[in-house]
């Protein structure tokens, strides 16, 4: 099994955002996307560092897509999707906007946006020229053994949302700006400050959500060790893990001790949670009632 | 063209409610998972449908089925079927979000209209040609994430049929890519047809003070002359850094009765009406507020004024993303 | 944009005292025989409760001094009027003129729920159930009541008879709704 590292969904300073892939090139994965998916406002602050990170990224020896927009609406997102093709590497749709503008049969990934829940849509995007489909984070394990089956047919390699804040929602509206009283327009980008994106509590007190501009995550971090043999045997392709503004090279690590079997899914979680107190971890949607429910034990408060 | 009154109906009763009190045509699911409004007590089993298609059909209004949610791994002849029934039993057309369904239905029964679901969250013109050009879609409901200018610049650029909602509830965040309720409860819009579902909510009433609590989480909190609202997440009040509030939305409900003018001028072909899970008794109040617009709009006369707050979520109401600064 | 709105009536606490002394074992008898009529007039009303055929509500009329246990019972239904609150899996609690409103398509559940005239506690699944199936069925309670014979109807008939006094009660189905 391989590991994709996913987009960054949040909003990091040009620096921050480049010295990611620096470190990152020298992390044991296979596959990185990159690009912006959650908000078009935040792609021209480092965008102009996208060519370097990716031929950072190929020289490290991994595989590069870039990814689209989770929600295509302005002529602006348009025109920027429409322009990915041209970028010279694989493009990951999140939207299938996205899909509209790839030539014809053009290799193409799928990212965990899209909503492909069954055997017909996953064949469709095959026929469309789909070659990587990550499930959307919801899909409990028997779905996703159904697809990674159809997928083997197919000639499609599934993968599954293995670590980091899930997301839950994307909309038109941006809460960050909403919060501070300021129109989308004007946002004036209130959501640079939270590098892991603003968490949402209930009115008990309770962590519930994670707030990231037009987005909505979920307060725990997924984290799929417990599943691990399960997805290995129901032919799923690559665990994605999502980053996060601390640890995350050392979490890829952690990953890849976990598939070549030199931890434990214990000792990982166990780890994981180590590294920082508030982490809370889930894998419901997998195998629990619901998604926030995870399955080992909580060392968090 | 008068512009056509798209209205929810949850129960046959509902459907001959809103027959009779004008809607041109009226939007209703089979009882089970594959429409968006899987909700205990609702909907139509095959008979139902079959004359309630009749019923409307000798009164000259059409019956379109939702079947919007995505079809489960595995499952997907529940789907099939749904599409094939709701051929045979004469449906004007089905409204259909997943793409692989979408599939299955133009090639299996082109003969069938198939409009895009809002579920599809079909949100620029380029996207809405495709579903055209892939699947022969006629008509798509449009994610109510757009203001009216959007609006307008896309049916310029389509020709494609638009649907917009003009009232009743309002999902925040874009329809059909949302899983803040499969996160609390397990069960989601997409998967099940159900969002912030009934049997995952509790209510605690303490003196007057009323608690929603959805998958044990603690969602709002009103006091005793307020209004409650309904218990989705989307709409509850939560706290994140210094602020505590309606963080996603209000709890209020789209109410665009106003703008239906501009709506017309935007190029809207029909004006849809949320709410299958209401009474008969809302959907003839609302089907017959909404039918003297479009006339009086017809007519050249201003608007009637006023829709009852009452029905409404919270009793508050916004025009939503119609109007730029609502995001 | 709102438009005022006639508040739903609330039957006056001297006619509420009056009906406490009334006894609740005939008018138990006469509402079960009174719903298995409406169970044979309705058979879908059960088939909508589906899973919750066997449920049991407490529609509890805040303003009378007693509540009513509702067991669908899978098509066979049973009544029993109670003092109190009463005890079930889902509780529809408000004044009888918004309970029999509703029953008779006049209002609307969740309207009634936002302006906080009706309480759902309990399953609430169920409840909804009950209240969306009761919507399809367009019952006429007062049309079914004239119809019933008997010793038993007695009661039943003399507590609606109060009820029918005060205005703006929905006793019967209304052709259409006014806007309210």
């Amino acid at each position: 099994m391989e590991l994709t590292v996913g987009p960054n969904q949040f909003f990091w300073s040009a620096d921050r955002w480049a010295s990611s892939y620096d470190t990152l090139a020298s992390a044991p994965v296979d596959r990185v996307v990159l690009g912006e998916l959650v908000c078009s406002k935040r792609l021209p602050f480092y965008q102009a560092r996208i060519p370097d990170a990716v031929t950072i990224l190929l020289e490290a020896g991994k595989k590069v897509s870039l990814t689209s927009l989770a929600l295509v609406t302005l002529k602006r997102e348009r025109k920027q999707a429409a322009e990915l093709s041209d970028m010279g590497v694989e493009v990951e749709i999140n939207d299938l906007t996205a899909l509209t503008y790839l030539p014809e049969k053009a290799p193409f990934s799928v990212g965990p946006l899209v909503n492909v829940y069954n055997e017909g849509t996953l064949s469709w995007l095959a026929s469309r020229g789909a070659k990587r489909v990550c499930l959307p984070p919801e899909l409990p394990l028997d779905s996703v053994r159904v697809l990674a089956k159809a997928g083997a047919d197919l000639g499609v390699a599934i993968e599954v949302w293995g670590h980091g804040r899930v997301p839950l929602a994307i909309s038109g509206r941006c809460y960050h700006a909403r919060m501070h009283g300021r129109t989308k327009d004007n946002c004036q980008f209130a959501c640079e400050d939270d590098a892991d994106g603003l968490d949402v509590r209930t009115l008990e007190d309770q962590p519930f959500l994670t707030m990231n501009g037009v987005q909505t995550l979920s307060d725990t971090y997924a984290c799929a060790v417990h599943q691990i043999d399960a997805l290995k045997e129901a032919g799923v392709a690559a665990l994605r893990l999502s980053p996060q503004s601390k640890g995350f090279v050392e979490i890829c690590q952690m990953y890849r001790d976990l598939l070549e079997g030199v931890k434990t899914p214990d000792a990982i979680a166990r780890d994981i949670q180590n590294m920082d107190e508030n982490t809370r971890l889930s894998d419901g949607f997998l195998t629990g009632d619901r998604g926030v429910d995870w399955s080992g034990h909580s060392l968090a408060r | 063209m008068v512009m056509e009154i798209v209205c929810p109906a949850g129960t046959p009763a509902a459907l001959r409610a809103a027959v009779k009190a004008g809607a041109h045509t009226i939007y209703c699911g089979f009882a089970d998972e594959t429409n968006a409004r899987n909700f205990p007590g609702l909907n139509f089993d095959r008979a139902e449908m079959r004359e309630g298609i009749a019923f409307a059909h000798g009164h000259g209004s059409k019956v379109l089925i939702a079947i919007n949610t995505f079809p489960r791994a595995g499952d997907e002849a529940i789907w099939h079927r749904a599409v094939a029934d709701a051929a045979s039993s004469g449906a004007d057309a089905v409204i259909l979000a997943d793409p692989g369904l979408l599939a299955y239905a133009a090639r299996n029964h082109p003969e069938l209209r198939r409009h895009l679901s809002v579920q599809a969250a079909a949100a620029n013109a380029d996207m809405i040609n495709f579903y055209a050009e892939t699947f022969g879609v006629k008509r798509v409901v449009l994610p109510r994430v757009l203001s009216v200018p959007e609006i307008a610049a896309i049916n310029v650029e389509t020709e494609v049929e638009t649907e917009v909602f003009v009232f009743g509830g309002l999902c925040v965040m874009a329809e059909g890519r949302c899983s803040l309720s499969s996160y609390a409860t397990g069960r989601s819009p997409n998967m099940n047809g159900v969002c912030s579902p009934a049997s995952h909510v509790e209510y605690y009433d303490d003196n007057g003070i009323l608690d929603a609590r959805l998958g044990g989480y603690t969602i709002h909190r009103v006091g005793k002359e307020e209004a409650a609202p309904y218990p989705t997440l989307c709409k509850g009040c939560f706290s994140a850094g210094d602020a505590t509030g309606h963080l996603f939305e209000d709890p209020v409900s789209l109410n665009a009765e106003q703008l239906i003018p501009q709506l017309q001028k935007a190029g809207v072909t029909a004006l849809k009406i949320e709410g299958r899970q209401r009474s008969r008794s809302y959907v003839a109040q609302v089907v017959r507020n909404f039918r003297a617009a479009v006339d009086a709009l017809e007519a050249g006369q201003p608007m009637p004024e006023g829709m009852l707050a009452r029905l409404s979520e919270g009793q508050a109401m916004t025009t939503g993303a119609y109007k730029k600064t609502w995001r | 944009m709102t438009q005022s709105s006639k508040p739903i009536p609330k039957v006056p606490p001297l006619i509420a005292r009056a009906l406490r002394v009334m006894p609740l074992a005939p008018l138990s008898m006469s509402l079960t025989a009174y719903s298995k009529r409406v169970a044979t007039h309705h058979p879908s009303l059960f088939r909508r409760l589906g899973e919750h055929d066997h449920a049991r509500f407490v529609l509890d009329p805040t303003d009378l001094p007693f509540a009513i246990e509702l067991e669908p019972n899978g098509g066979v239904p049973r009544i029993k009027v109670v003092r109190g609150q009463g005890a079930g899996d889902a509780r529809i609690a408000g004044p009888i003129a918004a309970l029999l409103g509703l029953v008779h398509g006049a209002f609307d559940g969740d309207a009634l729920f936002f302006s906080r005239d009706l309480l759902i506690e309990g399953d609430t699944s169920a409840a909804l159930a009950l209240r969306n199936a009761v919507d399809d069925a367009e019952l006429d309670l007062s049309e079914e009541i004239t119809q019933l014979t008997g010793p038993l109807a007695k009661p039943l008939q003399r507590a609606f008879a109060f009820l029918e006094r005060r205005t703006g009660v929905y006793l019967t189905r209304p052709e259409e709704a006014e806007a309210w």
